[in-house]
């Protein structure tokens, strides 16, 4: 019997993509055990990994990174297609749409703390969404915006100083 | 190819990131404002079953007996606030609730199918009107 080797050709680009995954996958988990004083208030620390690689590699690199950190990380964590993937998954995908417009703007005079502002924003909001429509359909929910939208706008300029700090040392 | 993307890389911030700094902070006190205004209700919906019994004033006091399916129920208003005091219901979480002062809150006997809404000004959210 003759072994049949499947062999699949990968490029540098995907070696790249597979490093900075694992990085995002290692800071997403190392996040998923600190607790948190209110669901869906974290400091989004995998999001670094999304700007670095999208300052570094390109958009589409950032989209890669970002969406294979969801998945592994989700069953890594067992909460595969549970409502914390589809909160984790709304928010990636919309915070990805942010950083596509938002990384129009003049790198003059706009950084990585502006791009890393409005992906928290976004993310924030592509859960808030998924919340309002999906888990709790009521507009109770309302109330919370503010302490979200704050947490966003803190933990994303952190994150984006962050980003910054990390591509100086790197230049 | 990526040599060729200058970017500069300043940890400080920029003069379009300060930009969006203030706004995001503008926009998330304005959040704030608006819908954490918990502003003190000045009128009061009384509802029985599917008809409304009547708006009334808070700033007064005053006692009111609204009659349901299990018999009369005591309502206080007093300078602001309202409960229920009395209930002939079984399990009175309806004068558990308390006093009730704010805007949007409401107060449901549901055995006896009465309801206090409190009203400010404005229209609030919660989450009956859904």
């Amino acid at each position: 019997m003759t072994r049949s080797i499947t062999k699949i050709h990968t490029t540098v680009e995907d070696h790249h993509i597979a490093k900075l995954t694992a990085l995002a996958i290692g800071l997403h988990i190392l996040e998923a055990v600190i607790p948190s004083p209110l669901p869906g208030v974290k400091p989004g620390i995998a999001n670094i990994v999304t700007l670095y690689v999208l300052y570094e590699y390109g958009f589409a690199t950032a989209v890669w990174v970002s969406l294979l950190r969801v998945f592994a990380s989700s069953l890594l964590l067992g909460q595969f297609l549970s409502p914390t993937f589809i909160l984790s998954l709304s928010g990636a995908v919309l915070s990805l749409a942010a950083l596509f417009l938002a990384q129009q703007l003049p790198k003059k005079y706009f950084s990585a703390i502006t791009l890393s502002i409005f992906a928290a924003f976004a993310h924030i909001a592509g859960q808030l969404i998924i919340v309002r429509l999906w888990l709790i359909p009521q507009t109770g929910v309302v109330y919370l915006i503010p302490i979200f939208a704050l947490a966003a706008l803190f933990f994303g300029l952190i994150n984006g100083l962050i980003t910054a700090k990390l591509m100086k040392q790197n230049s | 190819m990526l040599q060729n993307m200058s970017f500069k890389f300043n940890p400080k911030p920029l003069l379009g990131d300060w930009l969006v700094i203030i706004a995001s902070l503008i926009m998330v006190v304005t959040m704030f404002q608006q819908f954490w205004s918990f502003e003190h209700a000045s009128k009061l919906k009384i509802r029985q079953g599917n008809k409304i019994i009547g708006t009334f004033d808070l700033n007064q006091k005053r006692e009111l007996h609204v009659h349901g399916p299990l018999g009369d129920t005591h309502i206080v208003i007093d300078q602001g606030k309202v409960r229920f005091k009395q209930s002939p219901c079984n399990n009175q979480y309806c004068i558990h609730q308390g006093w009730l002062s704010l805007a949007g809150q409401v107060a449901i006997c549901l055995p006896n199918q009465i309801s206090l809404q409190l009203m400010g000004a404005k229209k609030t959210y919660d989450s009956l009107n859904y």
